[in-house]
């Protein structure tokens, strides 16, 4: 267990920036295991940007980085991503 | 555009401090009225933004301590002492001054009273603090849910929140602490971390299938989410909120 890790609810306010929706209690499917999540419970990596990682298996499920009104995203290792809109 | 505000968009806010308290040598509660607020549900956070007069600017992320209260929101800030936000906040803000931050966000680590319970709340030192937001929404809809607040602090005198708290004490909610490193002199609440013993005592049990709240540092939630799975709760009802010390 890393003391650094954070979890998706750290990074809600920089994915609604992008998805103009909440997204903490969007459900992931994670592309190396299949476990389905919220995005609120999966780990997150904070660095240059954001790791998004499987609390099951560690695939990483999305990068995120944000700089000079862009923000980047790898999504992957996230097979779907269900949203309520 | 106005089909960005439609999809509710986020954006800065204008926040004026209208007041600030010591909680603790560490900790100050500080009162913002927040120009367009649109009001939020216990649990939620704010981004916050300072940016210096060069132009450089950090962000960070806080839960709201207040209940829902029209434009005013109470954020709940503990000192890092090598942190870039938060000894401004504590140390430096001033009624009268004013900052940025846009929300609410988040949605998943949320509770309202009429999500019924029962309820066990989970607390390591500042982790309190969205979970505070979740019991005085409670008692200021004067709602009885079967309400287990289980707060882990170092010391008595860390203790956030400490004399609201024994005054909600009661009418279903049942609080109790853990003191780590030191208890005051006849001292008869638990005098360790928590563990699965302490839960089990705490309750409720498992076959209640209690909708379970955790936050605090990462290694108080990992051990605390464990202990209770251990017990037989059940994943899915067990919702955590981490903050690592890149939360300063």
């Amino acid at each position: 267990m890393d003391a650094l890790m954070l979890d998706g609810n750290a990074v809600a306010g920089l994915l609604q920036e992008v998805f103009t929706v909440e997204m903490t209690t969007a459900i992931g499917t994670c592309g190396g295991c299949g476990a389905t999540d919220a995005v609120g419970a999966v780990h997150v990596y904070r660095g240059a940007g954001f790791v998004l990682r499987c609390p099951h298996c560690d695939t990483a499920l999305m990068k995120v980085v944000a700089a000079e009104g862009r923000v980047w995203m790898d999504c992957s290792g996230l097979r779907t991503l269900e949203v309520s809109v | 555009m106005a089909g960005a505000a439609v999809l509710g968009r986020l954006t800065w806010r204008a926040a004026d401090v209208v007041g600030v308290a010591t909680e603790t040598p560490r900790v100050k509660t500080i009162a913002f009225d927040v120009d367009g607020w649109p009001g939020h549900l216990p649990g939620q956070h704010v981004d916050v933004r300072l940016t210096a007069e060069d132009g450089y600017q950090a962000q960070r992320s806080y839960s709201i301590a207040s209940a829902p209260d029209g434009a005013r929101i109470e954020l709940t800030v503990e000192r890092l002492d090598d942190g870039e936000v938060s000894p401004y906040l504590t140390d430096e803000l001033r009624p009268g001054d004013e900052i940025e931050l846009r929300g609410p966000v988040g949605g998943y680590f949320v509770w309202e009273p009429s999500r019924g319970g029962p309820l066990l709340l989970v607390a390591g030192g500042s982790g309190v603090v969205p979970l505070m937001a979740m019991v005085r929404r409670r008692a200021a809809l004067g709602s009885d849910v079967d309400t287990r607040l289980l707060f882990s602090s170092r010391a008595w005198d860390d203790v956030i929140y400490r004399d609201e708290l024994e005054g909600l004490n009661g009418d279903g909610l049942r609080v109790h602490h853990a003191l780590t490193r030191s208890q005051p002199p006849g001292w008869s609440g638990y005098a360790r971390r928590v563990d699965a013993e302490m839960l089990a005592e705490v309750g409720p049990a498992p076959s209640e299938r209690p909708q379970i709240y955790v936050c605090g540092p990462t290694p108080f939630v990992e051990a605390v989410a464990e202990a209770l799975v251990e017990l037989g709760h059940e994943p899915l009802r067990i919702k955590t909120e981490r903050f690592g010390p890149t939360g300063g």
